[in-house]
């Protein structure tokens, strides 16, 4: 971990999510403000990334959260510090919900030394060793092998933890997926296989693309357990994630999980999105996890309209604040290009940088 | 006593010592628990170190190469026995995308301890999808080491050196070579990666040879000798990086220079080590350097086909001749 302090909108701290936690009532209002305040933020923070990138401070292909925070948020909260997370390119929120330094994710957009990956990797490769964020990749359904991998160590080392893979519902097409629910069931490794099905990989729809619309079927061919769940739902897929996570711990067997979703931003920002109707889109921005949820507080009197006006209000500080930081913070030195190509007395070898004579 | 021993039994002594030293080392592929591995290296490690450590994983080349990777990173030293280097290409997106890149473009923050072992190369007649010299498509990687031993020794010290660096080795084995015999070193001994050996001192010709065409080379210039031609031997060794000084020593003394591999010449390890060459020694060039590749057909099935697809000593020696001015017919 690179950059220091530690901003105020730190997710809550992982716990052992139990149902009496996500009632609405008053004993939980604190955990479940902080809950709604974390995807309040990861909202905030993409859409202001947004903006960046059409200020040309960030580069590169770069796909949002937006829409997804119920995903986001009620996916990796109910992970012990001591799990691993392998995931996709779409990940700054992963990366934020996980605990890692929103600024430090913001650096590595803008590309700078004091980013995740110290401006080498960018919006799709952010990584942290300390929290077990192993780290997001740019093939699709590449990472999952890895994840396998992952609950290989851990069964190996004889350890407790967990590796929560997530991928999206264009992953379950490519071959990886299918090798790797395979591998998992064969050798009971503790993987919770999480896809954030929003519905579309790019432009084309789940239907037009996988044999199996309903996704969590496709666990099924390995035997696996298997369920669907509503995400656009915070508290539903903490629940549900949660339960599953601590079986998979009790047992080291795999399992799957299913979110059903939307995203509300085009595949990545330059995308126009021109694919998908207005009646869809208007449809799911009603379902809104964020204001689906600001809806039951609101109802169970644990806050109110100018509470979320407060919040949105400063968390958009907090982000203005981490992107100055991460404009002002250092680009890496062009004398370090070669620098993390190889690991020890490999790394300053120059017949392996092809310099010239 | 150092004593004489095959290629393949002295891999399986490197795999076997190395897991005894570190238990966080396991090998992982197909068949090569039950089976002994097709190539029978890893024959009886199964009774050895138990089912956790020699992994009989399923027909799936992407997810072994991947799990391997996965559990690198998490701090594991798994080396994957491709069955052969024909089904490495169906894991060469894992090879590439993550094992490769992992930990440049997470900025250092992610290591990737890993071997891959995979036998090449051709002469059995098995044809157009199971003879392959594919050492360029690694070669050509930023982020892997790529090695091919050609000597029991080598084979058995290199082995564990790979299995000791913190990056990934693609470990290019032939299977020509594992019958072969030859002096291994008592103990506990690694040689290191990214060095070439010179087999033979001469004075007329450098010759360069990849891989088990680095042995034949050797051949044909014992047997150029007797025809007063005196060759140096450079026994390549490792792919990537090219250990270029022991080269260019060489062809500034000898003033001329050939390269030879099993693989296709042209975009070959020859085409780089050619080029690497002309750009190093120019001013002592006495001719053209000159490169030998296999034919550049999908190997065929038939004898007689298959036998002119592959160098033979008989082809680096009329080369060599070329290469120093004698008569060709010789
Ligand atoms: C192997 C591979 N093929 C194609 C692409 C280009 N691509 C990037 S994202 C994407 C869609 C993936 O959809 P999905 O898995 O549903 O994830 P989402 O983007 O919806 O989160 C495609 C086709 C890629 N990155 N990798
Ligand atoms: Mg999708």
């Amino acid at each position: 971990m690179v950059a220091s302090v530690k901003p105020p909108t730190a997710p809550p701290h992982p716990t052992k999510i139990t149902p009496k936690m996500l009632e609405l009532t008053k004993e939980n209002r604190d955990f479940l403000l902080k809950l709604h305040r974390q995807m309040q933020f990861i909202r905030r923070f993409e859409e202001r990334t947004q903006e960046q990138y059409t200020k040309a401070k960030i580069g590169g292909y770069c796909h949002l959260n937006i829409g997804e925070e119920a995903t986001v948020v009620g996916g990796i909260l109910p992970l012990q510090l001591t799990d691993y997370i392998f995931t996709s390119y779409r990940e700054h929120g992963h990366a934020i919900a996980r605990g890692i330094d929103p600024k430090a994710v913001m650096a590595e957009l803008f590309g700078k030394e004091n980013g995740t990956s110290h401006g080498r990797g960018g919006s799709m490769h952010m990584f942290d060793s300390d929290l077990r964020f192993m780290g997001g990749y740019g093939i699709v359904g590449g990472h999952l092998p890895l994840a396998t991998g992952g609950g290989w160590a851990v069964r190996y080392k004889k350890e407790k933890d967990v590796v929560f893979c997530m991928f999206g519902d264009g992953a379950t097409n490519i071959g990886a997926f299918h090798e790797s629910l395979n591998f998992s069931k064969v050798f009971k490794l503790p993987v919770v296989w999480f896809c954030v099905n929003n519905r579309y990989g790019m432009g084309t729809p789940v239907e037009a693309a996988s044999a199996v619309a309903d996704i969590y079927k496709k666990a099924c061919a390995y035997d696996m357990e298997s369920i669907q769940i509503d995400g656009m739902n915070v508290r539903e897929v903490l629940l549900k994630t949660s339960e599953i996570v601590e079986k998979t711990r009790a047992d080291s067997e795999p399992r799957f999980i299913e979110a059903l979703c939307y995203r509300f931003k085009g595949h990545s920002v330059v995308d126009p999105d021109k694919y998908r109707s207005t009646e869809d889109k208007e449809k799911f921005r009603k379902a809104d996890p964020i204001v689906a949820f600001e809806h039951e507080l609101e109802k169970a009197k644990l806050a109110d309209e100018e509470y979320f006006k407060k919040v949105r209000m400063e968390v958009d500080a907090e982000v203005q604040d981490i992107i100055k930081y991460a404009d002002e913070s250092p680009e890496p030195k062009v004398a370090d290009l070669y620098k993390y190509v190889y690991a020890d007395e490999w790394e300053e070898r120059p017949e392996l940088h092809g310099d010239p004579l | 006593m150092p004593e004489e021993k095959l290629y393949r039994v002295a891999l399986r002594e490197a795999l076997g010592e190395e897991m005894e030293r570190d238990d966080t080392v396991y090998l992982i592929g197909e068949d090569i628990g039950k089976f002994g591995g097709a190539y029978r290296v890893t024959d009886g490690l199964l009774d050895k170190f138990g089912a956790e450590r020699v992994v009989d994983a399923p027909i799936a080349e992407e997810v072994i190469v991947g799990t391997a990777i996965g559990s690198a990173m998490l701090g594991l030293r798994p080396v994957v026995e491709m069955m052969t280097i024909n089904f490495s290409l169906v894991a060469y997106d894992q090879i590439v995308n993550n094992a490769a890149k992992i930990r440049y473009m997470f900025g250092g923050e992610a290591n990737v301890p890993l071997v891959i072992r995979m036998p090449g190369g051709a002469g059995h007649q098995l044809s157009a999808q199971h003879s392959h010299s594919l050492e360029v498509l690694y070669g050509l990687i930023p982020g892997l080491l790529v090695v091919a031993p050609t000597t029991p020794e080598d084979a058995k010290g290199m082995l564990k050196s790979a299995i000791r660096t913190n990056n990934p080795v693609m470990f290019l084995e032939s299977m020509s070579l594992y019958n072969v015999r030859g002096m291994v070193p008592d103990g506990d001994y690694t040689t290191p990666l990214g060095q070439a050996a010179v087999r033979r001192k001469g004075a007329d010709l450098t010759i360069v040879g990849v891989s088990r065409m680095a042995v034949l080379a050797n051949e044909a210039a014992k047997q150029l000798e007797e025809e007063d031609i005196d060759v140096e031997v450079i026994d390549l060794r490792s792919i990537r990086p090219i250990d270029w000084p022991p080269i260019v020593e060489s062809v500034n003394r000898t003033t001329r220079c050939m390269v030879v591999e099993e693989g296709w010449a042209t975009y070959g390890v020859t085409a780089e080590i050619a080029a690497g060459v002309q750009e190093r020694c120019f001013d002592y060039l006495d001719a053209p350097i000159r490169r030998l590749g296999g034919a550049q057909v999908p190997m065929p099935y038939s004898l007689p086909l298959e036998k002119a697809s592959i160098p033979t000593s008989e082809d680096i020696k009329r080369m060599a001749r070329k290469v120093v001015g004698r008569k060709t017919d010789a």
